[in-house]
C-alpha cells in the first residue's frame, strides 16, 4: 500500500506557476456559495463574470481603466514590502498625490498641457513622498514600527481632505464638497478615443518597468531585496538598512501619490473624498497575488481590474449585488496566501 | 456652556466610548497573545450587520448580540487560520481578513435587503435610568445596559488575563511561544482562542452602534473605529485598566466635537476627529523604541 507524508522541503518547481490557478480554482469554489445566496447559478455567474467584460470594446477597455490606479499602488506596495518595510499606507499616499493634483490642476490653467501634466505628476509623487516621509522618518530614526503609523495615517489624510472639501475647497459652482473642476490643459489624454483609458496607464507601466529595473539590476536593488529577505543577514553584508528602508519607502510613497494623480486627471477632474474607496489597500492584494514581483503585481492588478469589471456585469445581468467583486477579490487575497505556504511543502511518498 | 452642558457631554462621552472599549479589550486579547489583528475594522462591521440583520428577523435586540458574538468568533477564527495555522504575516492576514469581512456584510446586506429607498430599521435599545431620579448627576447614568456591560468587562478581562490559567498562557505565547511551548502550552490553540475572544468582543462593538445607537445598519457605521482601537491599544500600553481611560479620552474628543459642531464653533471639525490618530502618532514617536507591545506580536510561530 502506498503511505505518503508531508514534510516541510520546498515544492518542486513545475508546481509553482500552478499555485496561482489552484488559488482562483479555490476562490471561485468558496465564492459560489455566496453566489447560491444570492439566488443565482455559479456556473453561469462564473462564467459571466469572466467573459462578459471581453464581449465588447467598452468593457474591455474598462478592465484597463479600472486596473490603472490598482497597477500604480500595486507596484507601491511592492517595492516596499519587497524591500522590508511593511506599507499599509498606500491608499493615504494616494490620496496624497490626489490632493496636490487637484490643487495643481486648478492653477495651471494658461500652461501648456505637457508642462501642466509634468507639473501634476510631479507634484503628484512628492505629495505621496511626503506623506509617506512621516512613517518612514519615525521607523529609520526612531525605531517606530510603520504598520500602524502608515494605517493611521490613512484617516489622517482623508480627514484633512474632507475638511478642505466642505471648507475653502468647496466647488463654488455647484456647492458639492468636491474641489473645483481641474483646468483643460491638467486634463490626461484619452489613450483611446471615446473611452476613459488615459494617460495613467502609460504612467503606471512605466512605474512598473521603473520598479523592476530598480529590483532587478541596480545596486540598491540588490540592497533592497537583501533587507527584504533579512534584516539581520543584510546588516551582516554591509547593508545600511536605514537608508535602504528610507528610499523604498519614499518611492513607494511617491508611485501611490501618481495613482492619486491619475484618478484626479483621468476619470474625476476634481477631488472627492471617496476618491479611492480602497484602491490602496487592493495594491496590496495585486503586489501579494503578484507574489511581490513588479510583473506579477501588474498582471494581478489587471486581473483585478476584471474581477471590478466582471462584478458590474453579473450585477446587471443576474441581479448579483456588486459586492460580489470585493468577497472575490478579498477571498482570493487569502487563498493564495495559503496557497503560496504549501510551496514550503512537499508531499514524499514513504 | 452651562452645567448641563458638561453633564450631558460627561453622559455622551460614555456612550462613544463604548464600542471603543470593545473593539481594544478584543484587540487586547489578540495582541497580547502575539498577533495584531488588522481584521478588527471588518470584525467591528460583520459584528454591525450580524447584530442588526437577526435582531430585524427575530425581533429580539440581545438575540442580536449574541449573534454578533459569533459572526466575529467566526472572523477570529478565520484570522487564526491564516495568522495562526498557516504562519502567514500578520498585517496581510489581517487587512485580508478586514476586506473580506467588509465585503461579506456588505454583499449579504443587498441579498437580505436589496436595495431599498427607505434603511431599514429597528427599534434600538433603549437607555437605562438607574438613577433617574438623581438630581443633577442622574444623565449621567442613562446609559445602554452594553455600556454597563463594556465598563464591567475591563476587570474581568484583567482577571483573566492576570488571574487564570488562561490569561497566563494568553501572555506567555505572546511574550516567548518557544518558552510556552516547552512548557507544554498549546500555542497554536491559545492563540485560536485568544483570537476568537478578541472577534466576538470587537463585533459586540460594531452590534453597539447598530442595535444601541442607530436602529440601523448604515456602510460608513464603523468609520475607522477600528483603526483607532488599534491606536488606542498602543495608548493604553497593552493594559486592561489604560484601555478605559485611553477610550474615555477619545470618547471625550468625539463627544464634544459633535457639541461644539452644533454651537457654530469656526474649527473644522475633522480637526478633532484627526486628533486620536495624531495624538496616538506624536505618543509612539515621543516613546519610540520603549513602546513595545507583547514581543512575539508579528511573529509567526512555526513548531519544528
Amino acid at each position: 500500500m502506498l503511505k505518503f507524508r508531508i514534510e516541510r522541503a520546498p515544492s518542486p518547481v513545475w508546481m509553482r506557476p500552478l499555485l496561482p490557478l489552484l488559488a482562483v480554482l479555490i476562490t471561485f469554489v468558496i465564492t459560489s456559495v455566496f453566489i447560491l445566496l444570492a439566488k443565482a447559478n455559479p456556473l453561469t455567474a462564473y462564467y459571466y463574470y469572466l467573459t462578459s467584460p471581453f464581449t465588447n470594446r467598452v468593457s474591455m477597455i474598462e478592465i484597463l481603466v479600472k486596473a490603472t490606479p490598482l497597477i500604480l499602488t500595486g507596484a507601491s506596495v511592492t517595492i516596499a514590502f519587497a524591500s522590508g518595510y511593511w506599507n499599509i499606507g498606500a491608499e493615504g499616499q494616494l490620496y496624497a498625490g490626489a490632493l496636490a493634483a487637484a490643487w495643481i490642476g486648478t492653477e495651471v490653467g494658461g500652461w501648456h498641457p505637457l508642462l501642466a501634466i509634468l507639473a501634476m505628476l510631479l507634484g503628484g509623487f512628492l505629495a505621496g513622498m511626503i506623506w509617506a516621509s512621516i512613517p518612514a522618518l519615525l521607523k529609520v530614526k526612531l525605531a517606530v514600527d510603520e504598520v500602524v503609523t502608515t494605517l493611521l495615517l490613512n484617516s489622517v489624510i482623508v480627514f484633512i481632505i474632507s475638511a478642505l472639501l466642505n471648507g475653502p475647497w468647496r466647488d463654488p459652482v455647484s456647492g458639492w464638497p468636491q474641489s473645483p473642476t481641474i483646468a483643460d490643459s491638467a486634463v490626461f489624454p484619452k489613450l483611446i478615443p471615446r473611452s476613459r483609458l488615459h494617460l495613467g496607464f502609460v504612467v503606471a507601466v512605466m512605474m512598473v518597468l521603473l520598479i523592476w529595473f530598480i529590483l532587478s539590476k541596480t545596486p540598491l536593488g540588490l540592497r533592497m531585496r537583501a533587507s527584504g529577505l533579512g534584516q539581520e543577514a543584510a546588516r551582516f553584508m554591509g547593508v545600511n538598512i536605514q537608508r535602504t528602508m528610507l528610499i523604498a519607502a519614499l518611492l513607494s510613497g511617491g508611485i501611490a501619490g501618481l495613482a492619486g494623480v491619475g484618478e484626479v486627471a483621468g476619470i474625476h477632474f476634481h477631488l472627492i473624498d471617496a476618491l479611492s474607496n480602497g484602491l490602496g489597500y487592493t495594491g496590496i492584494i495585486a503586489a501579494t497575488l503578484g507574489g511581490l514581483n513588479p510583473f506579477g503585481a501588474g498582471l494581478a492588478a489587471i486581473f483585478l481590474g476584471l474581477l471590478d469589471t466582471g462584478a458590474q456585469s453579473v450585477s446587471r445581468s443576474l441581479g448579483v449585488p456588486i459586492f460580489l467583486g470585493n468577497v472575490v477579490q478579498s477571498t482570493l487575497l487569502l487563498v493564495t496566501l495559503g496557497v503560496f505556504m504549501l510551496q514550503n511543502y512537499r508531499i514524499r511518498r514513504v | 456652556m452651562d452645567f448641563n452642558f458638561f453633564i450631558g457631554l460627561i453622559a455622551a462621552t460614555f456612550r462613544v466610548a463604548t464600542p471603543l472599549i470593545y473593539g481594544t479589550l478584543g484587540e487586547l486579547f489578540c495582541e497580547r497573545a502575539g498577533i495584531l489583528n488588522l481584521g478588527i475594522e471588518g470584525t467591528m462591521f460583520i459584528g454591525s450587520f450580524v447584530g442588526f440583520a437577526v435582531a430585524d428577523a427575530t425581533g429580539s435586540l440581545w438575540l442580536g448580540v449574541l449573534a454578533a458574538v459569533v459572526s466575529g468568533m467566526v472572523g477570529g477564527l478565520i484570522m487564526s487560520l491564516f495568522a495562526v495555522r498557516l504562519g502567514v504575516n500578520q498585517h496581510v492576514s489581517g487587512l485580508g481578513t478586514t476586506l473580506l469581512l467588509t465585503g461579506l456584510s456588505l454583499f449579504l446586506f443587498r441579498v437580505v435587503y436589496g436595495i431599498q429607498r427607505i434603511q431599514p430599521a429597528i427599534k434600538p435599545f433603549q437607555l437605562l435610568s438607574p438613577f433617574g431620579e438623581l438630581p443633577v448627576l442622574g444623565p449621567i447614568f442613562q446609559q445602554y445596559a452594553l455600556t454597563y456591560i463594556a465598563i464591567l468587562l475591563i476587570p474581568l478581562a484583567w482577571w483573566v488575563l492576570y488571574r487564570t490559567n488562561f490569561g497566563l498562557s494568553i501572555r506567555s505565547v505572546g511574550e516567548n511561544p518557544e518558552a510556552a511551548d516547552a512548557a507544554g502550552i498549546n500555542v497554536y490553540r491559545v492563540r485560536t482562542i485568544a483570537l476568537m475572544i478578541g472577534g466576538g468582543l470587537m463585533a459586540v462593538g460594531g452590534a453597539f452602534l447598530s442595535i444601541g445607537q442607530l436602529g440601523s445598519f448604515t456602510f460608513g457605521i464603523i468609520a475607522g473605529r477600528g483603526w483607532v482601537c488599534i491606536a488606542l491599544i498602543i495608548f493604553a500600553n497593552w493594559m486592561p485598566a489604560r484601555v478605559l481611560w485611553g477610550a474615555l479620552l477619545f470618547g471625550l474628543i468625539e463627544a464634544l466635537q459633535l457639541r461644539l459642531q452644533t454651537t457654530g464653533l469656526k474649527l473644522p471639525y475633522e480637526a478633532f476627529l484627526a486628533l486620536p490618530y495624531i495624538v496616538t502618532v506624536a505618543a509612539l514617536a515621543i516613546a519610540g523604541r520603549n513602546a513595545t507591545g507583547p514581543a512575539a506580536v508579528l511573529k509567526p510561530y512555526k513548531r519544528e
